[in-house]
């Protein structure tokens, strides 16, 4: 059986008023995807940017490699985090840098590498992601496809052991949407990181899913594959289902069943 | 009533949060000069964009400052006599006053702005969480040399107003209106004292301290400040505060240094 890396244990978080996880658990086993989906607003976001440490929860634990990080101190929050790499929804690439500076800045940051070396390991990666020719080039000239996968190259360069996507396909055409996930598997196989995807670009993504989390109205429900959700007799989900996915998605073992 | 009341301390801690936050801010960025790899290359770069480039805006606004100064002082004096204490006027009003206060403004709608816009755009493009996702502490990193290159900038910049400033009104009241070279020169030294010039200097540490702090501040917290916005409406929203605050700030701690100064 798989290791849990991450695990939500009763995890409440508000916002004012309004709820946005309430008493939520969730495990995320070691070299697994999963895949957190659900309506818009519901706080899968939220859910992301727990796991990372930059919301804090107002009651249960989140543990990482079994550390609590939902009351750590910022400095060893920030060895936790030194686990993880994180694609965001715009890349978040920094603007004012050059693709080069950018996904270098993770080693002269965080390593006592030499020029030298950082240089060939970061064309090295950069050419491994089809960006050859681009390290000169700024953020903003190039096209979202490629801003992407900057983000991945500067997210991979320290060989993180958990992964995170924020809407990854997220304003990309369908051949770019497509280039992505054939970049997510590649890595995947290469780099053997546990990775955990935020995404509406449902049923797509769960091609790649081990888990699907079902985020609702505050809640988690659990589906070890996507055809379970299909089947799922929760009305909400049954709806979303139904609105985004039809009968499209059915898996061989599926079709055989219904 | 009660309504009001809810209304009175829900403001009041909104304040109370957001005066939290600032200090809490300033600690952090202050805190952030102990911290390694210091980003030395970064401050420099600093520098140059708050001091160096600040360069011709402070030439002229001082240069046309001390020639005004210069003008009124002579027709004021000229009334009693004394126009030989023209230069004892342009310089101890630059010095006291004039030079730290609109060479900090300058700087605030300048540089102030510039800084809290961009903090402020990229913490809404999430390259804020992005460095913090990297285990790169974004104060030490990105705030912290801001801070250094602001306090650094400031005091020298006021110092060149103060000169370019003195000669403007040289040039005014020497130049233009035929008041004695000599006696604005003799005015000048015997009436400035090292307090004077200290006065000026210390003034200018905090006034770049408080642009810093405040413009920097609000372009961090841009998502958290009620009323602010999103996006690009958020930024510029919080960009005018950040100005209008910092700007505020200067003229009443100005008042407050000179009393205690004095």
């Amino acid at each position: 059986m798989s290791q849990a890396v991450i695990q939500f244990k009763d995890v409440v978080k508000t916002f004012g008023q309004q709820t946005i996880l309430d008493h939520v658990n969730l495990t995320i086993n070691a070299g697994k995807t999963t895949v957190i989906a659900g309506p818009s607003g519901q706080g899968k976001s939220v859910t992301m940017k727990l796991i990372l440490g930059l919301l804090r929860p107002d009651s249960g634990q989140i543990l990482v490699g079994g550390q609590d990080i939902s009351r750590m101190r910022a400095k060893a929050l920030n060895e936790v985090r030194a686990k993880f790499g994180v694609l965001f929804q715009g890349s978040a690439l920094l603007d004012s840098l050059t693709v080069f500076a950018n996904v270098a800045l993770p080693l002269e940051e965080r390593t006592g590498l030499k020029a030298a070396e950082i240089r060939s390991q970061v064309l090295a990666t950069l050419a491994q992601l089809g960006l050859a020719g681009h390290e000169d080039k700024y953020p903003a000239q190039l096209s979202g496809g490629m801003r992407k996968r900057v983000g991945l190259a500067r997210a991979l360069m320290l060989h993180p052991e958990i992964m995170l996507f924020d809407e990854p396909t997220t304003g990309l055409d369908p051949e770019n949407s497509l280039e992505i996930y054939k970049l997510f598997l590649e890595t995947q196989k290469k780099f053997d990181y546990t990775s955990v995807i935020v995404s509406h670009d449902i049923p797509k993504v769960f091609n790649l899913a081990d888990q699907v989390i079902w985020v609702n109205q505050g809640r988690f429900s659990a589906f070890a594959s996507p055809e379970d959700i299909q089947l799922s007799k929760i009305p909400e989900i049954q709806a979303f289902v139904r609105y985004t996915m039809g009968k499209i998605y059915l898996s061989g073992e599926m079709e055989e069943r219904v | 009533m009660i309504l009001y009341l809810e209304k009175i301390g829900r403001n009041t801690m909104t304040i109370l949060e957001d005066l939290g936050r600032m200090g809490a801010f300033l600690f952090l960025a202050l805190g952030g000069v102990f911290k390694r790899p210091f980003r030395f290359s970064a401050m420099i770069r600093q520098i140059r964009l708050i001091g160096a480039d600040s360069f011709w805006v402070i030439f002229f606004v001082a240069g046309f400052t001390g020639m005004v100064l210069g003008l009124q002082g002579y027709y004021t004096l000229r009334k009693f006599g004394s126009e030989g204490a023209l230069g004892s006027a342009v310089s101890l009003s630059l010095l006291r006053e004039l030079g730290p206060v609109l060479t900090a403004l300058m700087v605030t709608g300048r540089a102030g702005s510039a800084m809290c816009a961009e903090i402020g755009i990229m913490r809404n493009s999430e390259q804020l969480d992005a460095l913090e996702c990297m285990s790169i502490d974004p104060f030490r990193y990105l705030i912290t040399p801001k801070f250094l290159a602001t306090l650094i900038s400031v005091p020298i910049l006021t110092i060149f107003f103060n000169v370019v400033g003195i000669f403007g009104g040289y040039l005014a009241g020497c130049g233009l209106l035929g008041v004695n070279p000599g006696a604005y020169w003799a005015g000048m030294e015997q009436s400035v004292v090292n307090q004077d010039i200290n006065m000026g200097i210390i003034k200018s540490f905090v006034f770049a301290l408080l642009i810093v702090w405040v413009c920097a501040g609000r372009g961090y917290f841009v998502h958290v400040i009620r009323g602010a916005g999103f996006g690009a409406e958020g930024v510029s929203k919080v960009t005018t505060q950040a100005v209008v605050l910092s700007s505020v700030a200067i003229l009443v701690w100005d008042y407050l240094l000179t009393a205690i100064l004095l």
